[in-house]
């Protein structure tokens, strides 16, 4: 009998450290949303990783998921070290690509996410970098100049790509959260007219 | 012997070509192999001999650095083809330029999970929004400039200037005058005398006061330390005459007058 008061005592436990997690993951306290790994430990206790595989399962069923992006982007660690876990960014993303184009369009124009997706692919398969001038004359190809000025500084202020000081595109932290990259350019090239 | 003959201005126009063309690979991402390093080397080999400026080594090794960035980029180039990510880049261009903007869309939502993210307010923080708001002045209370205080003008006593730090006392003067006299006659005959030894007194205020006035005999130019790390010695050396400010020391060095340091060193001596 006495394992009972034990267990619910723990159900409570995570169930309060869920609800904190849900706060430091969803609600935008920095420029960029999510927490890193270090915040969660602080905030959540050394076992947060728990947590988070709680909040996880419960998130599955809303069709959404605990991502993590890892600072080693190429190459992120199949079991990862505790300091790895600290310096990792941790967000929650929508999980499947299920649901109809309107929904998933969540506010974009068409043409804006289409000039999203040439941005990335793009910049993907340059190894990561091009030059500005390069992305333009492509984007121009099917979107009107204004509009691809608009838009690039819209992917900017977003954080999927960064500018250097010499014209050049990178991939932003936003597209690590977001973008399964090396998916998107395998259905790209497999893409038929 | 040709290459020697070869006008100095053709080949700083080479290396300049060679910078320029290695610099636009670099910035236009271009495939890196498409630069023949070994022709470059040996181009600029050639001219080497010839140089003799600064300018013109300065030049020399300019392209040689552009060369390796381009070596540089070759190497990461061939890590990327090797890695699982890497789709040529010509068939990846060639698709988004034939496809339809709705089919890219359509792509695009496969791989993208865009962040959830909330910017709403809520009650606590709207309640501390509330607060902030309460005790914030006005601006024009907050913008104010402060007002100078109006002065006087009106004499000033030498005593005043000396406590503010204007004016050094006589007695500081003096009292550094008479330390300088004592260290000159203190030192042996190599000119030189322990730190320790000098600045020592019976008492341990008596000790930091002579440490305090003997750090100014030595930014005045007045003595020099000497200072023999390994043996973990330093000794004080008297100018017979003050050097000037600029030939002073130029480097601070700290030496700690603890009680326990003062108590050994009172203890070595009597021993």
């Amino acid at each position: 009998m006495a394992g009972r008061p034990r267990r619910l005592r723990r159900k409570t436990y995570y169930a309060m450290r869920m609800k904190r997690a849900v706060q430091l993951l969803f609600y935008k306290r920095h420029r960029e949303p999510g927490a890193k790994g270090w915040e969660l430990r602080r905030r959540l206790g050394s076992d947060y990783m728990k947590v988070l595989d709680l909040l996880n399962d419960y998130l599955d069923k809303l069709g959404l998921t605990v991502k993590t992006v890892f600072e080693e982007e190429a190459n992120p660690p199949e079991n990862p070290s505790l300091e790895q876990l600290d310096k990792a960014r941790f967000y929650v993303t929508l999980k499947g690509s299920e649901g109809s184009q309107e929904t998933k369009l969540i506010g974009w124009r068409i043409d804006d996410l289409a000039g999203l997706a040439v941005t990335l692919s793009f910049i993907i398969s340059k190894g990561g970098k091009t030059p500005r001038k390069d992305l333009e004359t492509l984007l121009r190809t099917k979107l009107p100049g204004w509009r691809v000025d608009l838009n690039l500084h819209r992917y900017l202020r977003a954080g999927y790509i960064v500018e250097d000081e010499n014209g050049q595109l990178y991939l932003g932290w936003r597209t690590r959260a977001e973008v399964d990259q090396k998916k998107l350019v395998d259905l790209l090239l497999e893409a038929e007219p | 012997m040709a290459t020697a003959k070869k006008p100095r201005r053709l080949g700083k126009e080479e290396l300049r070509r060679i910078i320029e063309f290695c610099q636009s690979v670099e910035s236009r991402g271009l495939n890196p192999f498409l630069v023949e390093v070994d022709d470059l080397i040996s181009v600029i080999k050639e001219y080497y001999p010839n140089w003799e400026d600064p300018d013109d080594l300065c030049l020399d090794a300019e392209a040689l650095n552009s060369i390796a960035s381009i070596i540089k980029l070759q190497s990461e180039w061939i890590k990327r083809r090797a890695s699982s990510l890497y789709r040529d880049p010509f068939l990846v261009e060639e698709k988004l330029r034939s496809l339809p903007i709705e089919k890219i869309v359509e792509v695009f939502q496969k791989a993208w999970h865009p962040v959830v993210e909330f910017e709403q307010i809520t009650i606590g923080s709207l309640g501390a929004a509330m607060k902030y708001w309460n005790a914030l002045a006005p601006l024009d209370e907050r913008w104010r400039e402060d007002e100078l205080a109006l002065a006087e003008t009106g004499a000033t006593t030498r005593e005043e200037l000396v406590k503010q730090g204007l004016l050094l006392s006589e007695t500081f003067s003096s009292e550094l005058e008479d330390l300088w006299n004592e260290l000159k006659s203190a030192v042996g005959k190599d000119g030189k005398i322990s730190y320790w030894d000098f600045v020592g007194a019976d008492t341990y205020e008596d000790t930091v006061k002579r440490a305090y006035l003997t750090s100014f005999l030595i930014t005045y130019g007045y003595a020099a330390l000497e200072v023999h790390p390994l043996e973990e010695k330093i000794f004080i050396l008297p100018y017979q005459k003050q050097i000037s400010k600029e030939d002073a020391q130029p480097f601070s060095f700290p030496i700690p007058i603890s009680f326990e340091e003062w108590k050994r060193w009172r203890e070595g001596r009597e021993g």
